[in-house]
């Protein structure tokens, strides 16, 4: 990992080879770690969430977290995009990079971050507003007013999610009235409109019927060439169709951490091999 | 068996004594408003609401209380609207739990029980006197303004925390601000709750008394007011002093002035409750 930074910032490398060498180098930063999490320990109040977390998790590749409910795994989600600063009692221990920063020092701008870390919540939660605005409204509050842009961003993000030709005739009409499936691929256009590098995925499909989530699943298998995409589900078969690696939390503890193929065929620990054979969890 | 049969009857004679406690409130009301509409009703016309005060029953309108009372709704409205949307803001989503929050919460609900006429010695000291009002429009609505607020604070925080959760995460993790998130996010779709709690208390607002007559807003006035440091009448006053008149012609014309106070508190009531249904379908 160090040495693919260090060729990755071009330091060593002979200037005349620089333009031929820039794609290499680019698809060395790619390769690079995305997020990291180092010693990690979440508090609420005197309640330890997170109990002590290091993980590095790849660029434009599909990472999903699996483990039973309350095992921490949503908590440590949240770490990234600081959505966990609103509950009462939070604290963290440890630090949490994004591409090498950290995004808990003081002056970090959480709304900067957010930008560059979407979001995707459990249960589709559209905005009581129009389609348009729905979309728009990421653009909006960056201050951006150009009509003209606007319009093509939400034309290009509906297109990205394969909901344009659904609803282009209705783009004035509210979101709520559009099917559940059709509104978590709102969520993600909306997410996708303000460009983030990063998105995170709250159980993006635990709310939707099987025709949906297939939808989605392409969606999201699509989306990883741009993006980095981080998952939690707790569809076993989910994990393995689209991710790249898998996590498996429990009790607050990541207890292995591996290529998904890996980790669903032949597990390290037992634990692991116990929860994905269904005998608990 | 026999158990059976008495639990039976319990419950037969509870029903029955639930309807009567039910309809019991609702006959006095209709007697009342039927005996007024009987009176009233005749007296009502034009001349009633366009006439200036008057000794003689029969020329007296409503004009110079009815503008008053429109006037005080207004400026009550324009003061307490926005400090008590402010507070209730301010408390839901920026106010950090605390001992002092605690405190200011269970103030705000002691407030709301306090009884009017102390709120009309409280605007007589503070207004009228200290602040130089006199006995005006402004002094009154300021003084209403008060007694309402914690209704506005209350009802507009429900309104606000109805919104669900899951909207505030939506926008937070756009990377909205936290104002970005209440004006553009929870306000709108509050509005119509916010609405109907503000239309309640301005209707509350609207057949106050007390401590209008405690600052000293006049039940003759010979000319509607014309600016917020007019001196003034409002509806209810002009109902009492007309009540307590010894002449007949008066009684009736009390009649009919409550008709018309009762109309509008209704129309507002009816607002309010068509916003709270077009409002309870939204999030569904």
């Amino acid at each position: 990992m160090e040495l693919q930074f260090t060729l990755g910032t071009g330091g060593r490398v002979n200037s005349n080879k620089m333009k031929k060498d820039k794609d290499t180098i680019d698809k060395t930063l790619k390769r690079k770690h995305k997020l990291q999490a180092k010693e990690v320990k979440v508090f609420y109040d005197d309640f330890m969430a997170i109990k002590g977390i290091d993980m590095n998790i790849r660029a434009n590749k599909i990472t999903a977290f699996i483990g039973p409910s309350g095992c921490g795994k949503s908590t440590f989600l949240r770490l990234f995009n600081r959505m966990n600063d609103y509950v009462d009692g939070f604290r963290l221990e440890g630090e949490i990079l994004i591409d090498g920063e950290n995004i808990y020092k003081k002056k970090v701008n959480v709304e900067q971050l957010r930008k560059q870390v979407g979001m995707v919540f459990q249960k589709p939660n559209p905005f009581p507003k129009s389609i348009y605005e729905n979309v728009a409204y990421g653009l909006k509050i960056q201050g951006i007013k150009d009509k003209n842009f606007l319009r093509q961003k939400v034309e290009d993000s509906l297109k990205q999610v394969g909901l344009w030709n659904e609803v282009k005739e209705d783009i004035n009409k509210s979101a709520l009235a559009l099917s559940g499936g059709q509104q978590q691929r709102l969520c993600i256009a909306r997410t996708l409109a303000v460009e983030p590098s990063i998105i995170l995925m709250d159980e993006p499909t635990s709310a939707l019927d099987p025709i949906s989530t297939a939808k989605i699943e392409e969606l999201i298998y699509e989306l990883k060439e741009k993006y980095t995409i981080v998952i939690v589900t707790h569809n076993m078969q989910q994990a393995g169709r689209i991710s790249d690696y898998t996590a498996f939390f429990y009790m607050g503890e990541l207890i292995e951490y591996d290529k998904s193929k890996k980790l669903f065929t032949n597990p390290e620990k037992k634990q692991t091999e116990n929860y994905i054979t269904g005998r608990f969890g | 068996m026999n158990n059976i049969k008495k639990n039976r009857i319990k419950d037969k004679a509870f029903k029955v004594w639930g309807i009567a406690c039910t309809f019991l409130g609702l006959i006095l009301l209709c007697i009342f408003i039927g005996s007024i509409l009987i009176d009233g009703l005749q007296r009502i016309d034009w001349g009633f609401i366009t006439n200036l005060p008057s000794r003689k029953a029969e020329r007296a309108g409503i004009y110079t209380a009815l503008m008053g009372s429109v006037w005080i709704l207004i400026f009550t409205t324009i003061i307490a609207l926005p400090l008590g949307i402010a507070a209730a803001i301010y408390l839901e989503e920026y106010a950090k739990e605390s001992k002092l929050s605690s405190l200011l919460e269970v103030n705000i609900s002691n407030l709301a029980g306090v009884p009017s006429i102390i709120y009309g010695l409280l605007g007589l000291e503070v207004f009228v006197r200290v602040m130089e009002m006199g006995a005006s429009i402004l002094a009154g609505s300021f003084t209403l303004a008060l007694l309402i607020l914690p209704i506005v604070i209350v009802s507009t925080r429900e309104a606000i925390k109805a919104v669900p959760k899951s909207i505030r995460d939506a926008s937070f993790a756009l990377g909205a601000s936290k104002w970005q998130t209440v004006s553009q996010q929870l306000l709108p779709a509050s509005f119509g709750g916010i609405l109907t709690g503000v239309i309640l208390a301005l209707s509350r607002a609207v057949g106050e008394t007390a401590p209008l007559i405690v600052i000293g807003a006049l039940a003759y006035v010979p000319f509607a007011p014309s600016s917020p440091m007019d001196e003034f009448s409002v509806l209810p006053i002009q109902i009492f002093n007309w009540i307590s008149r010894p002449q007949h012609g008066f009684e009736i014309n009390a009649a009919a002035a409550i008709i018309v106070l009762l109309l509008i508190t209704f129309i507002m009531n009816g607002i309010a409750v068509y916003f709270r249904n077009r409002w309870q379908s939204k999030f569904k």
